[in-house]
């Protein structure tokens, strides 16, 4: 066998082990965050710590029946879990995990990470539709909108940090920031606004993932469990693990664009160990963040998105492109 | 509303409960909804009717206090005192001084831990999990202390015909003054965490809007009405126990949207915990029951009306007395119901999470609506 | 405008503060109690369903009087006595708690004057049969004699 063929099927076998590992234990995670919060213990039965939680949970939710109420469309009904799980694995290719450690280095990466971002979408879009339930229907609708509102300022902002790194390709981006005075978010010779920036992509990979304060699909208070009301077993688990997977996408992002991805903050040791703590970091922020507030109104997400976000980002983009003329 | 506007076909009907996360219990909403707008809201009640009027007639004056408890399960003892009070007014009781005393103690306590509760639901309607969390620890810690004097955590049924059940003691004193001492550390930690948030008064601010018409014209009471400006609150405005003695402010706003009604429940803790420290300066020695309570209790015939203001607005009491041992008519007046009466009104037009924050900011209790 | 940037930075400020409120109370010991690890104790008014007082000899207090069964508004008492020689009164055969019914109001105890029933301290009650709660008292204190 060939080294190549034996490289694919490693980080096939990886990739989906890191993703749905992730899934798993960042619920256990944001469990045991969610509790000590609020001043629980969280999980502590099923294992060390309830380390064994998510085990226990995922064999649950396989040996439970896969319902398909009446009603529904029967193909768009199991096909839209697996659209929300795949685009998510597959957006893992070209994550540079450290120097080597990435399963294609793709040269249009980032653009790659996007055009598979914009299919989750979808996923939820036709969940909601096939369900035949009006909760559904009102999640799918909200979700769509909600990811075209949050789509343009993300993307002008990767827009901007492509205009400065000249490259699309992930691990290049991450080679120009060998310590933490050049990382991008602290590269103010790029522009004055980077940590701005970078704040703006944050809040939209959160609203991106469909993660509280921005969960309005899933606003169980008015639409109980939102585009995934109807399926049950592995069809939710899917969706479920979907969600994390991206979660642990637009992390990941975040820091390879802004945070130095595998690179030491001192330029000391880079390798994957950095990359790992720095993206777990930011994942409890997203943790910390959905259980500190309450849910935004539909109508203050999409003003926050059109009236700050947009137009900052477009600031940053004009005033960007000015530094980088002058300078 | 037109019939053409729910006729047609562009609008769906969308079933809010009985089985909720949003309605706290079995009310039902029949939603009329044009895309995310209400067009129409219908409030279906009467799941978890008792007949508890009924009830009043079937049983001895005594034996029915139990059930006031159990109208509203979250201030339960302001229940009881609106019933005892009506009793003792109609068979002419007097009520010893220290036994007033305890009353307004634990009424503006659970008056608290009803609030508290109403906050944290409220945040859970909104989305946001942890200030329930952090309410029920400080609301726990009020019910341990009720505990302590009426032996029971929810359904205290405390209060009796001329007195109350049991007297108080030192740990509860001392008890009760450590949680004034935390909770005034949790309230401003409460208004940072979440009434000054950004998220939250974008939510609440202006949403729903009640006017002192609609008021009005519902007969709602309580916060609901002082959230739109209506200065009514049945301790000042018609005086009962021994509220006149204490000196405490009755919190109004004018903006009659739901953060008004937020910011008058949050105020209206503050306000309990005044009372609840003058009481405790002042709180005389003394029996705990009326001397003179004949122990069959037979109002003379007459009709009487006894009103107080529980957590949600004005509870009132009116006793039809044949004479008898019990009741021959019990007339329950309880708050939500009205409050809730003037949810379909100012909810038509409203966005659907937007007709579920004024919902949450009505602050109903279920069982007292059905009764 | 000047407006506008006020309330972003507010706004955000809000945030930022709310957020160190929960990061502060994260590191807070935690207030929840393991319930079948560590019971709490009920306090010492706590009103559980009724049970019959012991006297000196392990006997019962209760005369027969019947005023807990008149006085329980939802009639979940049943009491049945025999007269006995060399006892005033009444002597008490049975002492039927239906609480399945019973709301724990405590008019019973209130309205029994030789103090023959008191509330227990039983909470954790769970059964899957109705039939496991309706108590014989008089049976229960013997079996508490033994």
């Amino acid at each position: 066998m060939d080294s190549e063929l034996i490289r694919v099927i490693a980080f096939l076998v990886g990739i989906i082990a890191f993703a749905a590992l992730n899934a798993a234990y960042l619920v256990w995670l944001e469990r045991k965050g969610a509790a000590h919060i609020q001043r629980r213990i969280g999980p502590k039965e099923v294992g060390p710590f309830g380390l064994l939680q998510p085990m226990v949970d995922g064999i649950k939710l396989m040996t439970k029946q896969i319902l398909i109420p009446d009603g529904v469309d029967p193909v768009l009904f199991r096909l839209a879990p697996i659209l929300a799980m795949v685009p998510a694995i597959m957006s893992f290719v070209t994550i540079p995990f450290s120097e080597t450690l990435v399963a294609r280095n793709i040269n249009v990466g980032l653009l790659m990470i996007f055009a598979f971002a914009s299919v989750n979408v979808l996923a939820l879009l036709l969940g909601g539709w096939a369900s035949n339930n009006k909760y559904a229907v009102i999640s799918a609708a909200r979700a769509v909108s909600q990811n075209i509102a949050y789509e343009i300022p993300m993307l002008i902002t990767v827009i901007t940090m492509v205009m400065i790194t000249g490259t699309l390709n992930l691990n290049e981006i991450v080679a120009q920031q060998p310590n933490i005075s050049q990382w991008y978010i602290f590269r103010f010779s790029a522009s004055p606004l980077m940590p701005v920036a970078f704040l703006i992509f944050f809040i939209c990979s959160l609203a991106e993932t469909n993660r509280a304060p921005f969960d309005l699909g899933e606003a169980e208070s008015e639409l109980v469990a939102g585009f995934h009301t109807e399926y049950s077993s592995m069809g939710f688990g899917l969706f479920f693990m979907g969600e994390y997977a991206n979660i642990v996408i637009g992390c990941s992002l975040a820091v390879v664009l802004f945070l130095g991805g595998w690179q030491d903050p001192f330029g000391l040791y880079p390798g994957v160990w950095w990359f790992l703590l720095k993206l777990y970091l930011l994942i409890f922020t997203v943790i910390w963040i959905r259980w500190t507030f309450p849910r935004t109104q539909f109508y203050g997400l999409l003003n926050l998105s059109w009236k700050i976000l947009i137009p900052v980002s477009m600031f940053n983009l004009l005033l960007t492109a000015g530094f980088l003329k002058v300078f | 509303m037109d019939n053409a506007a729910t006729n047609n076909q562009e609008t769906f009907v969308l079933n809010v409960g009985p089985q909720h996360p949003a309605t706290h219990g079995v009310l039902r909403l029949k939603l009329t909804l044009d895309g995310e707008y209400v067009v129409r809201a219908e409030p279906v009640l009467g799941y978890i009717h008792r007949m508890h009027e009924k009830m009043g007639e079937n049983r001895t004056w005594a034996q029915f206090m139990p059930n006031t408890g159990r109208m509203d399960y979250l201030s339960a003892l302001s229940y009881n005192h609106g019933y005892a009070a009506a009793v003792e007014r109609a068979m002419g009781i007097t009520v010893p001084e220290r036994a007033e005393y305890l009353r307004v103690i634990t009424v503006e306590l659970n008056r608290i831990s009803s609030h508290l509760v109403w906050f944290g639901a409220y945040l859970l309607d909104l989305g946001g999990f942890t200030p329930l969390l952090y309410a029920f620890d400080d609301r726990e810690k009020i019910l341990n202390l009720l505990e302590s004097v009426t032996g029971s955590r929810l359904t205290y049924c405390y209060f009796r015909f001329g007195g109350v059940y049991n007297d108080i003691d030192e740990n509860f004193v001392d008890g009760v003054k450590e949680f004034i001492k935390t909770m005034r550390r949790s309230l401003p930690m409460y208004h940072n965490l979440v009434s000054k948030n950004i998220i939250l008064l974008k939510r609440l601010k202006d949403i729903g809007p009640i006017s002192r018409e609609t008021i009005r014209k519902y007969g709602a009471t309580g916060p609901v009405a002082r959230g739109s400006g209506v200065d009514y609150d049945v301790r000042k405005n018609e005086p009962y126990s021994v509220y006149p003695e204490f000196d405490f402010e009755v919190p109004v706003y004018h903006e009659g949207d739901s953060m008004a009604r937020y910011m008058v429940r949050m105020d209206e803790i503050e306000q309990s915990m005044r009372i609840i420290e003058q009481a405790l300066d002042k709180l005389p020695a003394g029996p705990v029951m009326a001397a003179k309570t004949p122990r069959i209790i037979k109002p003379p015939k007459g009709d009487y009306y006894q009103a107080v203001e529980a957590a949600r607005g004005s509870f009132g009491v009116r006793i039809v007395s044949d004479g008898t041992n019990t009741a021959y008519r019990l007339k329950l007046r309880s708050p939500s119901f009205s409050n809730l009466s003037l949810f379909s009104a100012v909810s038509e037009g409203m966005l659907l999470a937007d007709a579920l924050a004024l919902l949450g900011s009505l602050d109903l209790v279920i069982p007292e609506i059905d009764r | 405008m000047g407006a506008y940037f006020k309330e972003i930075f507010t706004g955000f400020w809000s945030l930022l503060v709310g957020m160190s409120i929960t990061i502060r109370e994260m590191t807070k010991p935690v207030v929840t109690e393991q319930y079948p690890y560590e019971a709490s104790v009920m306090t010492s008014r706590f009103r559980g369903h009724i049970e019959l007082v012991p006297n000196e000899e392990g006997g019962n207090k209760c005369i027969v009087c019947g005023m807990c069964m008149r006085s329980c508004p939802s009639a979940c008492i049943t009491v049945e006595g025999e007269k006995r020689e060399g006892i005033k009164g009444k002597a008490l055969t049975r002492y039927r708690l239906d609480f399945t019914r019973c709301s724990l109001c405590g008019m019973c105890v209130e309205s029994c004057r030789p103090g023959a029933i008191r509330f227990s301290k039983d909470y954790n009650l769970a059964g899957t049969k109705k039939a496991a709660y309706i108590f014989d008292l008089l049976k229960r204190l013997e079996e508490q004699n033994k």
